[in-house]
């Protein structure tokens, strides 16, 4: 069994309650931050760590920090990006539910480090229980002395708030989640400006996912070299990864990086295989925006190396051959499990969630939705298929936000990969509505990369 | 940071102030390197970065950081940067995603253009005459919306839209409370007044100027006729509230619309009230000040001003220009 560092005491009885979650050693390393250890040595730290974002780009989270911009007299402020929605993951609605505390001690330690007097964390509007039980505990870690004015005799003080959201996908983008906490529509900012200059009313800004917040607490409590022995290479530190499809044992798994992905998926510390015996198609990785890719793909590499649960293992042979540790949304789909379906209900999902600022997207999504609606129903044209790759190559970096790319990858990732499936929805529409194109050769061993010819 | 700014846009020098966008230090060299624009206003705060039309190749950063940038840029919202190399018809990839933006602009735009009153001095036509494709490949129902009336004055026409955002900031920036924005979202998000209120102030006609396609009309103007049938005219007049300078629209001898003056990107040089848009429709409110200039590319400008474009054959044949001499003459003189 792999360490836990986030959910270590997860099955500790109303861990969720201040009493229980302190007495576990919750909060100490609030007290090692703000008696022991100045603001730069905390981002010190975290740099040291090699934490990386845990909501989707992994950009190293001690970096964003460090580039925080610092001007004389303007308020900075620390965002806690609760706004979980992509289809696929649900490991910070877990988080919260279970061990709101934790959450809480990192935003603490979070907005020390930062020099930040009121910190947000805006909670997806649908989440409202979860914005229950954080408000339950931000009042307990108030009573406690934990916020407030004067935070544990050092002078300190800090606001926070939850913000619950309308409940828009587009507004886990940060510059939207930064309008939408303003108060107006959430659409993305056009950047440059970034956050860090002027983000949250003009002022400099760091918005971070709930589980990289949480990780601050166990790098400060253990250290940061503490933190980063654990992973391969530059991924470090543990990941909760929200399995779900066909899995005997779908939920929340909190893995060590580089756990191999075969072992992820059919040992029994983990997922436990396929669920009814069946075989394994496809794996989304990181939630529904990273490409998918085949059975045979996610288990070994191209070069035939064993694919790891690292950031760079996973996006190994780039997006002709390779996929995205995202915010660890994995979904597996068994040999029943039809591509295309499941290609069409990610492009709804993006056609709903565009927030129709900028063209490409705006437009690009809905006609990607019923191009493959048609091909889903058997109505489709092989042309079709040239098409979906065209228009996603059309909607890919050209929008203002990453909202666009997610919503071309998957597409564009299943044509790659699965293109015989969409051909014979094209050739047999009787069957595809009867049956689905089943395994076929998507799990046969590669045939071993031909050497280059020097 | 040095006062001037040198830049390269598809290998044309140009110095301008740091601060610029690279769009407007393509206007500085103008012709053919400009990048288009559909939402990009520089009269308007914050307006620009959303069409997508304008978007360039950064093909060396700056002096300091020769990386290219790793996406294209909108050259309406990105700054210029000493020693920035910018590329933009020179780049095929550039060209190339302009078209595809053309296309997903035009996928659920009506192309009711035989019919619209914007016809002749859109945008979008122009852009799609330049950059799109002859025949569309969507095969599925255009988006439609009902015809609104924003006030007495102004019809909107959502199902025409291309979602600028133009009008919503010159409605946000010239009335003190809200009342004009967008609702909903993705492709059937929609330009509205809350709840039906009228856009109420003195300059809500300039929403029509600014409309890029004709989403946006004059109902005063509505249907009277085709602008190419028409001549513009400019004529100011003493006006309390803005600064009276506008250009007619006569057909034979009556005014059938007032707008602002418009620059070669269909900008207006300045807004104007609704005084003089809407009630002023007389020669004698106006001092004409003579003929407007017309863009030779213009569908506006045939057979009225600017220079007359001679037939191949003309030019040629010496006779034919003697004995044309007198026409000729009068055109030089224009």
């Amino acid at each position: 069994m792999g360490r836990k560092l986030l959910l270590e005491h997860i099955n500790v009885p109303n861990i969720n309650t201040f009493d229980v979650y302190r007495s576990k050693g919750g909060y100490a390393a609030v007290e090692k931050a703000l008696k022991t250890l100045s603001p730069e040595d905390i981002v010190e730290e975290v740099k040291k760590s090699g934490l990386r974002g845990r909501g989707g780009a992994g950009f190293p989270t001690g970096m964003k920090w460090s580039f925080l911009a610092k001007p004389e007299g303007k308020p900075r402020y620390l965002v806690c990006n609760a706004d979980e929605s992509e289809p696929g993951t649900f490991k910070d609605r877990f988080l919260m539910t279970k061990i709101p505390h934790l959450l809480i001690e990192g935003m603490i330690i979070g907005s020390f480090a930062l020099g930040a007097k009121t910190s947000y964390i805006y909670v997806r509007g649908e989440m409202m229980p979860q914005i229950r039980i954080l408000e339950k505990a931000i009042a307990e870690a108030r009573n406690a002395g934990f916020l407030g004015k004067n935070i544990l005799g050092t002078g300190y003080d800090l606001e926070l708030y939850v913000q619950p959201g309308g409940g828009a996908y587009i507004c886990g983008e940060e510059t939207a989640l930064i309008e939408s906490l303003e108060g107006k529509r959430g659409n993305p900012r056009i950047k440059p400006p970034f956050p860090a200059i002027a983000g949250l009313w003009g002022c400099p800004t760091v918005v971070n996912n709930v589980e990289s917040i949480a990780a601050v607490v166990p790098i400060i409590r253990d250290g940061g070299e503490e933190y980063a022995k654990i992973g391969v290479g530059r991924s470090t530190g543990t990941k909760l990864i929200s399995a779900s499809g066909n899995l005997v044992k779908p939920g929340i798994y909190e893995i060590e990086l580089g756990v191999p992905v075969e072992e992820f998926i059919y040992s029994d510390e983990y997922c436990g295989g396929i669920a009814n015996g069946k075989r394994l198609k496809a794996v989304v990785a990181g939630g529904s925006s990273v490409p998918i890719l085949p059975a045979n793909l996610i288990n070994k590499t191209i070069n035939q190396e064993a694919r790891l649960m690292t950031y760079e293992s996973l996006s190994d042979g780039g997006f002709a051959t390779g996929s995205m540790m995202g915010s660890g949304g994995f979904i597996a789909f068994d040999e029943d499990q039809c591509i295309v379906r499941n290609t069409w209900n990610f492009a709804r999902f993006y056609h709903h969630e565009s927030c129709g600022q900028c063209s490409p997207c705006r437009e690009g999504t809905g006609w990607m939705e019923k191009v493959l609606h048609r091909l889903e129903y058997g109505h489709g044209k092989l042309s079709d298929i040239d098409l979906l790759v065209d228009v996603s190559r059309k909607i890919e970096g050209n929008t203002i936000c990453p909202l666009g790319d997610a919503a071309a990858w998957p597409v564009a990732s299943a044509i790659r990969h699965f293109r015989d499936e969409f051909e014979w929805h094209v050739t047999e529409p009787k069957f595809c509505l009867q049956r689905n194109y089943g395994l076929a050769h998507y799990a046969d061993p590669l045939p071993k990369p031909e050497p280059v010819a020097v | 940071m040095s006062e001037i700014v040198k830049v390269s846009i598809d290998g044309i020098p140009v110095e301008v102030a740091p601060g610029t966008t690279i769009l407007n230090a393509a206007r500085q060299i103008g012709g053919d390197v400009v990048p288009p624009a559909m939402c990009y206003y520089s009269k308007l705060e914050g307006s620009g970065g959303k069409c997508r039309t304008c978007l360039v190749k950064v093909s060396k950063g700056s002096e300091k950081d020769p990386r290219p940038m790793p996406k294209l840029v909108a050259s309406c919202r990105t700054t210029v940067m000493d020693g920035m190399e910018v590329q933009n018809i020179t780049s095929p990839e550039v060209i190339e995603a302009r078209k595809g933006i053309v296309e997903m602009l035009l996928i659920n735009h009506p192309l009711d253009c035989p019919v619209c009153d914007q016809a002749g001095e859109c945008s979008l036509q122009d852009l799609a005459y330049e950059h799109g494709a002859a025949k569309t490949r969507y095969e599925f129902e255009r988006r439609k919306f009902e015809r609104v009336d924003i006030g007495d004055k102004i019809q909107l026409h959502m199902t025409r839209c291309i979602l600028c955002y133009r009008c919503v900031f010159v409605a946000d920036q010239i009335t003190d409370h809200r009342i004009h924005g967008i609702l909903n979202r993705g492709d059937h998000s929609e330009i509205s007044t809350y709840i039906h209120q009228a856009v109420d102030n003195d300059f809500s006609g300039n929403v029509i100027d600014v409309c890029p396609v004709g989403a946006l009309t004059d109902k005063t103007f509505r249907f009277k006729n085709r602008v190419w049938f028409t001549k513009p005219v400019e004529a100011h007049r003493d006006c309390d509230k803005c600064c009276g300078k506008v250009t007619l629209w006569y057909k034979g001898e009556d005014v059938l619309r007032v707008t602002g003056r418009k620059d070669a990107y269909g900008e207006v040089e300045e807004f104007i009230c609704n005084t003089c848009r809407f009630e002023q429709k007389k020669t004698a409110d106006w001092v004409i000040e003579g003929p407007r200039n017309v863009s030779n590319d213009s569908v506006i400008s045939s057979n009225h001003y600017g220079s007359l474009n001679l037939p191949p054959v003309v030019k040629k044949n010496l006779a034919l220009q003697e004995s044309n001499k007198e026409q000729l003459e009068r055109f030089t003189r224009l």
